[in-house]
């Protein structure tokens, strides 16, 4: 199962991919909404997880959930928004636009491992462990 | 693996005053835990090292001092909806249940001790708002209660940073009861009055306490003795209401310990049902 990691940093994106990789994703990588549009348009199918930053030139992160949940096809994909917006009436808006949850920066690798968990997230290296 | 510059006599003396303040038995293997725990105290006393305020401490009484180290050492970490399937099993299983069960009364009493800075009894406030609306006319009381006093002013003022309110909290959670104040975030006021905070030391004698339905005592017991373990499950039964529950941590258990509680599985969590 693929992880789509959007961030305009590659730093960021670097930090992430060390983070869900060990979760048995394979990740792949995009640098605004647009991209990661057209990245899930190469993998169709094989997206589970998208994390996303809010900020980015192009296409910000907000835009992109809009896209993406207006597809009724992909609907289903679990988002989560990894951003330095922290303002309560921000992140209402990112949640009715369709964002699963919400990962404020900075954090740690088991914030992040446990917002999966709470949305339901099944993590592929687990899936292979129970068989 | 951490090694601690401690003097084997300055950790024996530590564990000593922890046990005799609270009961709680501190592994002395693990100095490392006194030194990073400690370490702040020692540097805002004016100390140079651990072993300094040791020695300080033993040289003459000093009540407050003495409070601080047992505190530094015996606050438990916490946050919000932690293993969450208690939670969760309070949601499925027992909200229900108790909402039939108590319709008489149109009373709910939870009590989660060893509260720390409250996130336990804040995420039952917040279940409790979100997913059962009607229980609003009730009278509900949610006590937490702890050793530490700073812990418990925390607790009772419901502010949080950043790290804190990002652990284990659902984000449509915290946009509903949470407000951004500075750099912290604080509970809503309608969500910190459900809750009230109380001292409560497991080893001294207990203030009166109301019929509790529910219990939190999640890895708490892990830090006593077997014997005080016994004492405190049987004081904790004596305020629990006729199969009211208790929940422990997940490597505790009253098995061995008391007789009085039946084990339950209840969707991915187990609790302790007063027989």
């Amino acid at each position: 199962m693929d992880a789509l990691v959007i961030d305009d940093s590659r730093a960021m994106r670097r930090v992430l991919r060390r983070i869900v990789e060990p979760m048995g994703f394979n990740v792949l990588e995009a640098e605004h909404g647009q991209d990661g549009l057209e990245k899930l348009d190469e993998h169709e199918d094989s997206v589970g997880l998208i994390l996303v930053d809010w900020n980015m030139p192009v296409m910000d992160g907000l835009q992109f959930v809009k896209t993406l949940r207006a597809d009724s096809e992909r609907r289903r994909i679990n988002i989560v928004m990894v951003t330095t917006e922290t303002e309560p009436t921000q992140m209402a808006r990112a949640l009715m636009a369709g964002v699963d949850e919400f990962v404020m920066k900075p954090f740690t690798p088991d914030i992040l491992t446990e917002k999966l968990k709470l949305i339901g997230v099944s993590l592929p290296a687990q899936e292979n462990v129970t068989g | 693996m951490s090694v601690s510059t401690l003097t084997p006599d300055c950790i024996s003396y530590v564990c000593t005053t922890v046990r005799e303040r609270s009961a709680i038995e501190l592994d002395g293997s693990k100095g490392y835990l006194i030194e990073a725990r400690l370490g702040p105290v020692a540097r805002s006393h004016g100390f140079g090292s651990i072993d300094e305020l040791v020695s300080s401490l033993r040289s003459r009484r000093q009540v407050k001092l003495e409070a601080q180290v047992v505190e530094a050492l015996t606050t438990n970490e916490t946050s919000f909806f932690r293993d969450l399937h208690p939670f969760e099993a309070l949601r499925k299983v027992l909200f229900p249940e108790f909402r039939d069960r108590n319709s008489g009364t149109k009373s709910l009493n939870i009590w989660s001790a060893a509260c720390s800075t409250g996130q336990e009894i804040f995420s039952i406030a917040m279940y409790l708002r979100e997913h059962f609306p009607d229980l609003n006319s009730w009278k509900v009381q949610l006590l937490g209660t702890d050793l530490s006093d700073d812990v418990l002013v925390r607790a009772t003022e419901g502010k949080f940073s950043q790290i804190e309110v990002n652990r284990g909290m659902p984000a449509p959670l915290l946009v509903k009861n949470f407000d951004r104040v500075g750099l912290q975030w604080q509970l809503k006021p309608e969500v910190r009055k459900m809750a009230r905070f109380q001292k409560l030391n497991f080893i001294e004698r207990w203030p009166p306490l109301p019929v509790m339905d529910i219990v939190f005592l999640r890895n708490v017991l892990i830090y006593f003795s077997p014997e005080t373990k016994r004492s405190i499950l049987e004081k904790i039964r004596r305020v629990m209401a006729p199969n009211g529950v208790l929940f422990l941590g997940a490597a505790e258990t009253t098995i061995g310990l008391d007789t009085s509680f039946e084990r339950v599985q209840a969707d991915k969590s187990v609790f302790y049902r007063l027989k």
